[in-house]
C-alpha cells in the first residue's frame, strides 16, 4: 500500500517537473507573445500596456507562481488567437484523439500480438521471414507518407478506376459535410471516415509491436510448461493462446504504456494529413501561431497521458504477473 | 564489425546505406543542373520517371512541379537528411553517455537531479517537444540537429547509467582501484569502454528515428526549409500533386523507407551481436 502509494505521489512529482519544464521552456525561448498579438502598426506604449495585462512585465518567478496556481485550479489559460479558454478547446480536441489514438491502440496491440505470435510459431519459416520484412519496412515507413498513399488509391483511385462503393473512402475530416448537425456525426458516416486514419496509425503500430511480441513469444516457447503441455497433447491455438498469450503478456504490457509516445506522434500527422480536429492538430496550429498557453495545456495533456500509462502498467503488472506479487 | 556482416540482411542493409551516402555524395556533384535552380518550368515541369525533356536530359525520376530533376534533388535531399539524422544521434549518444555516466559515477544529488530531468523529458513524447522547440525558435537545420541533441539523450543516459552502476561493481574495477588507478581513469578507461554495448545498440536504432523524426518536421514545414530539399519537405511538396503527379512523393518516401529499414536492420543485427537482453522501446516515429 505505502509503494502505491509512493508510485502516485512520484507520477504527480513527475508530472509538475514536466509542467514547469515545459513553462521556463516557453518563457525562456525568443520573441514577445505580445509583439505577435497586436498588429504591426501597434504603437509602443500599447505593446507596454499588453505586456502588462498578461502579466508579462512582472519577474519570472512571479509569472511562474501565478500560472502555478491556476494550473492548481485546473485553469490552464486563455488561447492568444482564439481568445477562448484552453481548458475549453483541449474538451473539444480530446475525444476526438482518444478516439482516434484509442481505437488504433486497441487494434495495434490485438494485431500487433497475434502477428508476433504467428511469426514465432512459423520460427525461421518462410511465413516469418516475409513477416519480419513486411513489418520492420512498415515500421520503417512514415506514416503521413502512408496515409498519402491511401488517399491517392483509396479516395481519388477509388473514383477514377471504379472501386466498390465501400471501398471508396473519405480522405478528410470525421464526418459528411452534408450530414446533420452536432457535436459528433452519425456512427456509421464516422466509422467510413476513421478508416484511413486508423489503417495508417494501426499499421506503423502493429507492426512495432510485432517485433517485440515475437521475441516476447520466443522466450515462453522455450519454457518447460509448454512443452508439458504440448506433451499433454494441447492443440497449437490453444496452446498459444491459453499458456504462451499469458506468460508473454508481462512484457507486452509495458510495450504497450511504452507505444503510447508513438501513436501520439503519430496521431500528429494523420490528424494534419486526415484534417481530424484532435488534440494534435490543435497543436499544430498553435504552435504556427505562436499560440503559447495552447501549445502548453496540450504538452500537458500528452504527458499527462504519457504518464498515467506508465504508472497503470506499473501498478497492473504485480495483479498481472503472479511472480511478481508479494 | 566482423559480426555485422555475418547476417544477409545486415549485409544487404550495410550495401543499401553505402550505395545511398555515395549516391548523395557523388550525384549532386556530378548533376548538370543546379538542383535548387528553377528553369523554364513551363516546358520542365512535372516530367515523368524516365522521360526526357526538351533539351534531351534523361531526368531517371521525372521532375518537380518547378522543372527541377528529382532524382538530384533526391540525392541532395539525402545528403541533408543523413547527416542530420547521424550527427544527430550521435551527438545525442555522446552527451548521454557523458551525463549517464558522470551521474551514476558521481551518485548522490547530482544522479537524482539529472535522472529526474531526464524522466521529465521522457514523460513528454519526443515528437511533441521537438514541435514545441521548433516553434520557438526559428526552422533550420542547426536548430532540427540541436533539437534532436536535446530531445535525444535520456535513453543512452539511462542505459549508461545501469550499465555504470552495474559495471562498476565488477572484480576488475577493484583490481585497477586497488592498483592505484586514480577515479576519473578508473571510469574512463576501465568503467564506460564495458557498459556502452546497450548504448550503441540504442544509438543505431535512434538513427532510423531520428531521420524520421527530421522528416517528419521537415513535412510540417518546421524543419529544413525549401528550396533546400529534404527528403520531409519533398514529400510535403508532392503532397497535392498525389493524383496527377504521384512520383513527386513516392520517391522521397521510398528513399527515407530504404534508409530506415537498412538503420534498424543494422541496430537489430548488432543488438543481437552486443548485447543480447537489451530491451529498447519502440519510441516515437514520425
Amino acid at each position: 500500500m505505502r509503494s502505491l502509494l509512493r508510485r502516485v505521489l512520484g507520477a504527480f512529482g513527475l508530472l509538475w517537473l514536466v509542467l514547469s519544464f515545459t513553462f521556463l521552456l516557453v518563457r525562456l525561448a525568443p520573441g514577445d507573445p505580445a509583439a505577435l498579438l497586436l498588429p504591426a502598426t501597434a504603437s509602443a506604449a500599447e505593446a507596454a500596456r499588453l505586456r502588462t495585462e498578461l502579466g508579462l512585465d512582472q519577474p519570472l518567478a512571479v509569472q511562474y507562481a501565478r500560472w502555478a496556481g491556476a494550473v492548481v485550479r485546473g485553469d490552464l489559460g486563455e488561447s492568444l488567437a482564439q481568445h477562448r479558454p484552453v481548458t475549453a478547446l483541449l474538451a473539444e480536441a480530446a475525444p476526438v484523439s482518444l478516439f482516434l489514438g484509442g481505437s488504433s491502440l486497441v487494434l495495434t496491440f490485438v494485431l500487433g500480438t497475434a502477428v508476433g505470435m504467428v511469426q514465432a510459431a512459423r520460427r525461421g519459416r518462410v511465413l516469418d521471414r516475409a513477416l519480419t520484412v513486411a513489418t520492420t519496412a512498415l515500421y520503417a515507413a512514415p506514416s503521413f507518407w502512408l496515409a498519402l498513399g491511401l488517399v491517392a488509391v483509396f479516395t481519388y483511385g477509388a473514383a477514377t478506376w471504379g472501386f466498390p462503393a465501400a471501398l471508396r473512402l473519405p480522405a478528410f475530416g470525421m464526418r459528411d459535410p452534408a450530414s446533420a448537425g452536432g457535436a459528433w456525426p452519425a456512427l456509421p458516416d464516422l466509422l467510413r471516415h476513421a478508416v484511413l486514419p486508423v489503417t495508417v496509425l494501426t499499421a506503423v503500430g502493429a507492426s512495432g509491436i510485432a517485433r517485440y511480441a515475437r521475441s516476447a513469444t520466443l522466450d515462453v516457447t522455450g519454457a518447460e510448461f509448454v512443452r508439458a503441455a504440448r506433451a499433454k497433447g494441447v492443440g497449437t491455438a490453444r496452446l498459444y493462446v491459453c499458456h504462451v498469450l499469458p506468460n508473454a503478456a508481462t512484457p507486452l504490457i509495458v510495450l504497450l504504456a511504452l507505444s503510447l509516445p508513438g501513436v501520439i506522434a503519430g496521431s500528429v500527422f494523420v490528424e494534419s494529413v486526415f484534417a481530424w480536429p484532435g488534440m494534435g492538430r490543435l497543436m499544430l496550429t498553435a504552435i504556427l501561431q505562436r499560440d503559447y498557453p495552447v501549445i502548453l495545456g496540450v504538452t500537458v495533456v500528452y504527458a499527462a497521458l504519457v504518464i498515467g500509462a506508465n504508472l497503470a502498467a506499473d501498478l497492473l503488472l504485480p495483479l498481472l504477473d503472479p511472480r511478481r506479487r508479494r | 564489425m566482423n559480426g555485422l556482416a555475418r547476417t544477409t540482411g545486415a549485409r544487404v542493409a550495410l550495401a543499401a546505406l553505402l550505395l545511398l551516402a555515395l549516391g548523395a555524395a557523388l550525384v549532386p556533384a556530378l548533376a548538370p543542373a543546379d538542383p535548387l535552380a528553377v528553369s523554364d518550368v513551363l516546358a520542365q515541369r512535372l516530367l515523368p520517371p524516365l522521360s526526357r525533356d526538351a533539351a534531351g536530359h534523361l531526368h531517371l525520376l521525372g521532375t518537380d512541379r518547378f522543372g527541377r530533376d528529382l532524382f538530384t534533388r533526391m540525392m541532395l535531399a539525402g545528403r541533408i537528411s543523413l547527416a542530420i539524422g547521424i550527427v544527430g544521434s550521435l551527438l545525442a549518444a555522446a552527451m548521454g553517455t557523458v551525463i549517464g555516466a558522470v551521474a551514476a559515477w558521481r551518485g548522490g544529488v547530482l544522479d537524482a537531479a539529472v535522472m529526474a530531468v531526464a524522466d521529465a523529458l521522457l514523460a513528454i513524447p519526443r515528437l511533441v517537444l521537438l514541435l514545441v522547440c521548433a516553434a520557438l525558435w526559428s526552422p533550420g537545420i542547426s536548430t532540427v540537429v540541436a533539437i534532436l541533441v536535446a530531445t535525444g539523450w535520456m535513453g543512452v543516459a539511462r542505459l549508461v547509467r545501469g550499465e555504470v552502476l552495474g559495471v562498476r561493481e565488477r572484480q576488475y574495477v577493484d583490481a585497477a582501484r586497488a592498483l592505484g588507478t586514480g577515479p576519473r581513469r578508473l571510469l574512463w578507461r576501465h568503467v564506460l569502454p564495458n557498459a556502452l554495448g546497450p548504448a550503441i545498440v540504442a544509438t543505431t536504432l535512434g538513427v532510423g528515428s531520428a531521420i524520421l523524426l527530421e522528416s517528419g518536421l521537415s513535412f510540417l514545414g518546421l524543419g529544413v526549409q525549401p528550396p533546400v530539399p529534404s527528403w520531409g519537405n519533398m514529400i510535403a511538396g508532392g503532397r497535392d500533386l498525389i493524383v496527377t503527379a504521384p512520383w513527386v512523393a513516392i520517391a522521397p518516401g521510398l528513399a527515407l523507407v530504404v534508409t530506415v529499414l537498412a538503420a534498424t536492420v543494422i541496430g537489430d543485427t548488432l543488438r543481437d551481436e552486443l548485447a543480447g537482453e537489451v530491451r529498447v522501446g519502440p519510441g516515437d516515429r514520425a
